[in-house]
């Protein structure tokens, strides 16, 4: 077979086992410091095991090397499937994984050695973002000349997505780090004060909106039609949704930043725009939903497609609970407790890894030339950790965040606070375990998956598939 | 702000909320024919990837259309605007001055109050003393522990050893001005390090009676006396620790005791006067002062 007639499988593949290899090792680590929080002891005194180094290594490890990897797998398969040809540049999409790698290493380096911007989520040093840089401009020059080279005129609308999430990272993640360095491992930001918030959170929103939200739509717009057999519900809620969920996401970084120095005004337009965000994220909810009516019954049956409605689920969920914490009142209950980690733990585990865990038990077996996964039965079994542990976490974080909440402004009735920092703390504690427990739970389902994965593919060599002919 | 960013905000923010609108108005109003839906809903994808074009779904165009009034509302009221700051004159830093008045006239009375009772009064008054374990709990406890018996570098407030004394005023003046304790760093002056393990020694033993023939007894005479005394029981003017007794502020390890003279100490309570009040502070010395007397 002519190497142009053939899909480029090889960089999905790799792609596609690394998310299953950095998503076990980015949970292992919450899971590490998830159970500091109930026993500080486990760092051992060691610097780099601390809290402090841990946290962004697990945080760097779960979205941008299980999230990442998950992303340039799917988006490099879906768009040679969609464009019907063969992936654009055979060596630099190569040159993108390995890349990609080398950054995950450099930070699992970097980072338990307490080498950071402090900007969270863009905690990784100057070097290290450069090529961040060069990697990402590889990725949209394979991507978008693969646009270029298609062989029907409409472009999907997975690939628009994708698209919109490859554009604004690059936007987002340049002007966020555009820092002097003064040594090899040390940079200052030329932001400062609140300047320096605001680009902190209008990057690190966005990187929520669209590295988590328009990337992992991108996914959802290809795997749920396909692993479904059903089409898209509405072409028309998709061009509303999707042009709105772009042009409003921008403006909602400042909900972060409620009752602080930011000017009043800003923190409104955060405010305002992160309620109109509303709908245009259920737009994606319900055109994911819709296109499973009809084949309801195949919830029974497919343990992927209970995958793929739980995390529409929780997407839809999470984007009504993220609007109404942006509510200046509600935020000043929410904001600094527990109830925002379980907001992003309901989206992260609930939506992301859902839907990514879906996707792979969708595309590993196509990408092996495989029927199905080794054991649907194992399918079942890590949909069912995967719900309860994130049901867990979720559940057990709104109960400790509200209730810090109002502790925290308890008064008595000589105005004094009800209740010391320390007494929240101790309330808390049963439900670090419950959140410990949930992400043990979950993370259990990610072995199930590994072993399940190492089966279906061992002993195979893949053969090339063959472009499919346009219709 | 100047005129021209007010009218940047303002232009960017109509704008955007208009395009939404038009957005939804445009893709709902646009009955498409049924032949345009048909050559639409005939693309395929990879085989069987299709689209179908059902209109939008009217309850969730109506929460779209719903949330851009609501803000265009809210954008009146509340400052967001730009420049405009809103016919409700609301801005946190009003909030926050209305809410402090509110408190101020609600609990200031009963505060002033307790103000202008003594110390010693309000250490035998259950209501002030509620309220001196609330404020303790909540700006004391962070250094001194929730059981107020300190811990390094934190001192013990339940016990009879005071570095700047333990009378209500002294107390008091503790917490409305904070106090700063500075044991200076004397590596330079000692000639060896058999000279700093001998004074790490004698201090260490003082308690037993000063060693007035080892060679750290003249240099004690010289460089310790000032502040902690010819007689090693400390000077409470300067914060200076009593070094006879069995209380040791940072540790009573040889390490420890080294550490101090080598690298000297530096101990600050901070100032809370400013922070929550001369009437408060005044409760939380009658506190404090309770736990030993």
């Amino acid at each position: 077979m002519a190497n142009s007639s053939s899909y480029n499988d090889k960089v999905v593949r790799q792609f596609a086992i690394m998310t299953v290899v950095w998503g076990v090792v980015g949970m292992l680590v919450g899971l590490i410091i998830a159970a500091q929080l109930i026993w500080p002891a486990l760092n051992f005194d060691l610097p780099f095991l601390t809290y402090s180094r841990l946290r962004p290594l697990h945080t760097n490890a779960v979205i941008f090397a299980f999230g990442g990897c998950a992303l340039f797998s799917t988006a490099y398969y879906v768009v040679q499937r969609t464009c019907h040809v063969r992936l654009a540049f055979d060596k630099l999409a190569a040159f993108t994984f390995w890349g990609w790698q080398l950054v995950i290493l450099l930070a699992a380096i970097t980072l338990p050695l307490g080498i950071t911007q402090g900007k969270e989520y863009a905690e990784l040093e100057w070097p290290i973002d450069l090529l961040i840089a060069v990697v990402w401009v590889s990725f949209a020059v394979v991507f978008f000349v693969t646009i270029g080279r298609r062989r029907v005129k409409h472009i999907y609308v997975a690939n628009w997505f994708y698209s919109a999430f490859i554009i604004t990272v690059a936007v987002l993640h340049i002007f966020n780090n555009l820092a002097i360095p003064v040594s090899m491992f040390k940079s200052y930001e030329i932001y400062t004060g609140v300047v320096d918030g605001m680009m902190q959170w209008w990057y690190g929103h966005n990187a929520v909106g669209f590295f988590l939200t328009a990337g992992f739509l991108g996914m959802m717009y290809y795997f749920v039609p396909k692993q479904a057999n059903r089409p898209i519900y509405s072409y028309r809620l998709s061009v509303v949704h999707f042009w709105a969920l772009i042009a409003i996401y921008m403006w909602a970084g400042p909900h972060h930043l409620h009752y602080t120095s930011l000017p009043n005004w800003a923190q409104s337009l955060g405010m305002v725009f992160s309620i109109i965000l509303l709908a245009p994220s259920w737009g994606g909810m319900i055109n994911g939903i819709m296109t499973l009516s009809g084949a309801w019954h195949k919830l029974r049956t497919d343990p992927i497609i209970k995958f793929m409605i739980v995390a529409l689920s929780f997407y839809g969920m999470s984007t009504f609970e993220g609007p109404m914490m942006s509510i200046k009142t509600v935020n000043a209950l929410s904001h600094y407790t527990d109830w925002t980690i379980g907001h992003v733990h309901s989206g992260a585990l609930g939506w992301v890894a859902m839907m990514t865990i879906g996707t792979l038990y969708s595309l590993i077996p196509r990408l092996y030339n495989k029927e199905r996964m080794y054991s649907i039965k194992l399918i079942d079994v890590h949909f069912w950790t995967s719900t309860i542990g994130v049901v867990l976490y979720a559940v057990s974080m709104w109960i400790a965040g509200i209730t810090q909440g109002l502790m925290w402004r308890a008064l008595n009735d000589d105005g004094t606070l009800t209740y010391s920092f320390i007494e929240s703390l101790k309330f808390t504690y049963p439900y670090y375990g419950i959140r410990l427990l949930g992400g043990l739970v979950f993370f259990s389902g990610m072995i199930v998956m590994s072993y399940n994965v190492y089966m279906t593919v061992r002993k195979t060599r893949p053969e090339p598939v063959a472009v499919v002919q346009p219709a | 702000m100047s005129n021209l960013w007010s009218w940047f905000i303002i232009a960017g923010t109509i704008v955007s909320l208009i395009a939404c609108f038009w957005l939804v108005a445009y893709a709902n109003k646009q009955r498409a024919s049924d032949a345009e839906i048909a050559e639409s809903e005939s693309h395929v994808w990879d085989e069987n990837i299709r689209e179908l074009n059902n209109p939008l779904p009217m309850w969730w165009l109506w929460l779209f259309v719903g949330t851009i009034i609501w803000s265009g509302a809210y954008l009146i009221y509340y400052p967001g605007l730009g420049g405009f700051g809103g016919v409700g004159d609301w801005s946190q830093e009003k909030q926050y001055s209305d809410e402090v008045a509110a408190a101020e006239a609600q609990y200031g009375p009963m505060f002033a109050a307790f103000g202008a009772m003594e110390i010693t009064e309000l250490a035998n008054n259950a209501d002030a003393l509620k309220i001196g374990a609330s404020l303790y709990q909540n700006y004391c406890s962070q250094c001194h522990g929730s059981t107020a018996q300190g811990a390094r570098g934190f001192p013990n407030l339940t016990d009879d050893d005071w570095l700047y004394g333990g009378d209500p005023a002294q107390i008091e003046v503790s917490i409305v001005a904070g106090r700063t304790g500075v044991m200076p760093p004397l590596n330079a002056v000692f000639g060896s390090d058999e000279a700093i393990d001998e004074m790490v020694r004698y201090v260490q033993n003082m308690a037993d009676g000063m060693d007035t023939s080892s060679p750290a007894h003249t240099k004690y005479m010289q460089l310790c006396v000032a502040c902690h005394g010819p007689d090693g029981r400390g000077m409470q003017a300067l914060g200076a620790p009593n070094l006879v007794d069995d209380i040791w502020l940072y540790g009573s390890s040889p390490t420890q005791i080294r550490k101090s003279i080598v690298e000297g100490r530096n101990g600050a309570m901070p100032a809370h006067g400013d922070l929550i009040g001369n009437d408060r502070a005044h409760i939380l010395a009658a506190y404090v002062y309770s736990l030993s007397n």
